[in-house]
């Protein structure tokens, strides 16, 4: 009857097209709006290495101020310091593991024709490239000796790689980066880590890596946060030994099972530094999965919240609107409808083929709605225009797609279940008598 | 073939009760046609949509081909309206926006026959009442009469055993009536069973056998 229901659906919307219309664009309206929030809100929280979930964690030490004691777990600050972060590099508490911080230098290309020209950087160690699953061109991640020994090597974005060498595979050539010669070791194909989750930034990956040892003794010009509680001594070697939080840091374990062994091995750490004056605040350390950073992270962003609600009400709102348009649509077919009954239709016939049309008004609301939402995010994306991640931030992914169209067709549905119920529920005599 | 005893129907507003059929005895035999006459508001519809599972009715009991239809719910009156009743009223009752084929097609549908099988069968009854070339019009393209033959090729199509007929000719010219009371004759004749309400003593006269109603009590049969 699938069919059937369908053909005489189909019918019923051109007999009433405006009608029919204004209920689709009521439902595309709601959808539209809705969904622009949802995918935006969906592409921040979205988890670009979900494979790497139940492996890689965000580390948090609470080393501080002991002074602002607070209940609140999120009172812990988001990076560590400098003593924190090398002393753990020192253990092999985790399978793989890595501190970084952002870093700014400058190229100047032995090419005459290129002029110096700055890059971004991240100081890593050579786990950092497995860890976060990046895809080799050319070459691959320096060796543990470089990070000990602050050897000059660098990877490059591939680029990086492309302004300096063309499409030439530049391992083994040496740059110059911040005046000193660096030997390349690898070069990085094209790498979509977006968000960028070691740092939570929707810019594309850094254009170079290089060893974090070797940053620190260059003092290359750090990016990103610091954040001291007291101050810190005067100099490079006061503020590398100061309780300032600058780096960021990432462990990679086994499988999940080692997860408790591991914070286990943090709070150890932590009651060890207490000895040394150190970590005066109750333990409070932690560790995040991807998916526990991004929403730990996203936690405080209020504003989207708001939004939300408010596209969800109006959603709700034109699915009002939806129900009152359904409810004069099926009421004014008295008529037809007694006719189908009198000649077998029953009941639960005649309700089922009003779900159907509302469906298929539906599926019209649900590509409207698509239509509308794809307009909303492109009107988004002019307004963060020159700003990171807004491309990303505005794409219409084929699950959110999908998504769209089932939302317009189910909420259709949905709210024709009274308006069907209450069209098919008159007795066919009482009806035909009128006629 | 309808067998009812002591039927009762009495339509109710906050305000009022009104009796519109009070026990209602009628028997009508395999290959009847019976025309039940009487004056406007004595019940004649409301006998005619009871006894065609339309409306419920308060007392009494009615079987219909042997089936007791008094406790039947919705979904099984709804089926033995579809085998086992064709109805022809007296506004044709066409679904505007569905062509002649569609039309006649509606009951099959909802038997579920095949796509082949109804086109055969649509086609037959179409043929039968003189409509076969017209299978892809509207209603709205046809004459009052054609409309008619068209809503008795749609009563027909599903082989019921019962035609019920209300004023089928009230909305039709002398000749078109004539030429579409002659179908209904012709229909008895091969054997259909007819209950035909009517207010036309012309009419009824040529039926085998004419009940009275008045004030929704059977007169005289």
């Amino acid at each position: 009857m699938l069919g059937y229901d369908t053909f005489l659906a189909s019918k019923a919307i051109r007999q009433h097209p405006i009608l029919s219309m204004l209920m689709a664009l009521a439902i595309a309206l709601g959808i539209g709006t809705f969904m622009t929030i949802v995918t935006i809100s969906y592409s921040i929280g979205k988890n670009p290495l979900p494979q790497k979930n139940d492996f890689l964690y965000r580390v948090q030490l609470d080393a501080g101020n002991p002074d602002r004691q607070s209940n609140d777990p999120r009172s812990r600050p988001d990076q560590l310091t400098y003593t924190d972060a090398t002393a753990l590099m020192r253990t092999s508490a985790a399978w793989r593991q890595s501190a970084m911080f952002g870093v700014q230098g400058v190229v100047r290309p032995e090419r005459e024709a290129l002029h110096p020209f700055e890059v971004s950087g991240r100081a890593v160690y050579s786990d950092f490239f497995e860890m976060f699953d990046a895809p080799f061109e050319y070459g691959g991640t320096w060796s543990t000796d470089s990070d000990e020994n602050s050897e000059r090597v660098v990877v490059l974005s591939k680029d990086t790689n492309e302004r300096l060498f063309g499409d030439q595979g530049s391992v083994g050539e040496h740059i110059s980066l911040n005046d000193e010669l660096f030997r390349i070791v690898g070069v990085l194909d094209e790498w979509d880590l977006v968000p960028r989750i070691y740092d939570l930034s929707f810019s594309p990956p850094e254009e170079t890596f290089l060893p974090f040892s070797t940053a620190v003794e260059m003092e290359f010009r750090r990016v990103g946060s610091t954040n001291c509680w007291q101050p810190s001594p005067p100099g490079r070697e006061g503020f590398l030994a100061s309780e300032c939080v600058w780096i960021q840091f990432w462990a990679e374990l086994e499988d999940s099972s080692k997860r408790d062994t591991y914070l286990s091995f943090l709070d150890s750490y932590a009651m060890e530094q207490k000895q040394f004056g150190r970590f005066q605040r109750p333990l409070n350390n932690a560790i995040h999965t991807i998916d526990e950073w991004i929403a730990y992270e996203r936690e405080d962003d209020g504003g989207l919240t708001i939004f939300a609600i408010i596209a969800l009400l109006f959603f709700i709102v034109c699915l009002i609107n939806t129900i009152g348009l359904l409810l004069a649509k099926f009421l004014s077919r008295t008529r037809e409808l007694a006719i189908h009954r009198a000649l077998g239709a029953s009941r639960r016939a005649l309700f089922w083929r009003f779900l159907v049309e509302a469906g298929c008004i539906g599926l019209a609301g649900g590509l409207l709605g698509l239509a509308f939402t794809w307009l909303g995010l492109l009107g988004i994306r002019v307004l963060l225009r020159g700003q990171d991640g807004a491309l990303h931030l505005t794409q219409l992914d084929p699950l959110l797609t999908v998504v769209t169209l089932l939302l317009g067709i189910v909420t259709s549905v949905l709210t024709a279940l009274y308006p069907a119920w209450r069209g098919s529920r008159d007795t066919p005599g009482v009806l035909l008598k009128g006629l | 073939m309808l067998e009812m005893k002591k039927v009762s129907k009495r339509y109710r507003t906050s305000t009022v009760e009104t009796r519109a059929l009070a026990e209602l005895n009628l028997s009508v035999e395999e290959g009847e046609f019976v025309a039940i006459v009487g004056p406007s508001g004595s019940g004649k519809t409301t006998f005619l949509n009871v006894a065609g599972l339309l409306e419920s009715f308060d007392g009494g009991s009615y079987e219909l081909d042997g089936e007791n239809v008094t406790q039947l719910n919705d979904k099984e009156r709804s089926r033995l309206r579809n085998q086992k009743i064709g109805f022809v009223f007296q506004n044709f009752n066409l679904i505007p926006d569905l062509n002649v084929f569609d039309n006649v097609d509606i009951p099959l549908r909802y038997q579920r026959v095949s796509a082949g099988k109804r086109s055969e069968l649509v086609e037959s009854a179409l043929d039968t009442v003189g409509l076969k070339g017209r299978m892809r019009h509207l209603p709205g393209q046809l004459s009052g009469g054609q409309q008619q033959r068209v809503a008795i090729a749609r009563a027909l199509v599903g082989r019921p055993r019962l035609l019920l007929a209300d004023e089928p000719t009230g909305n039709l010219d002398s000749n078109t009536a004539s030429g579409v009371f002659d179908l209904l004759l012709e229909l008895h004749s091969t054997g259909s069973t007819i209950l035909m309400v009517t207010h036309e003593e012309s009419m009824a006269s040529h039926a085998t056998r004419s009940v009275q109603i008045r004030d929704g009590i059977l007169q005289a049969e």
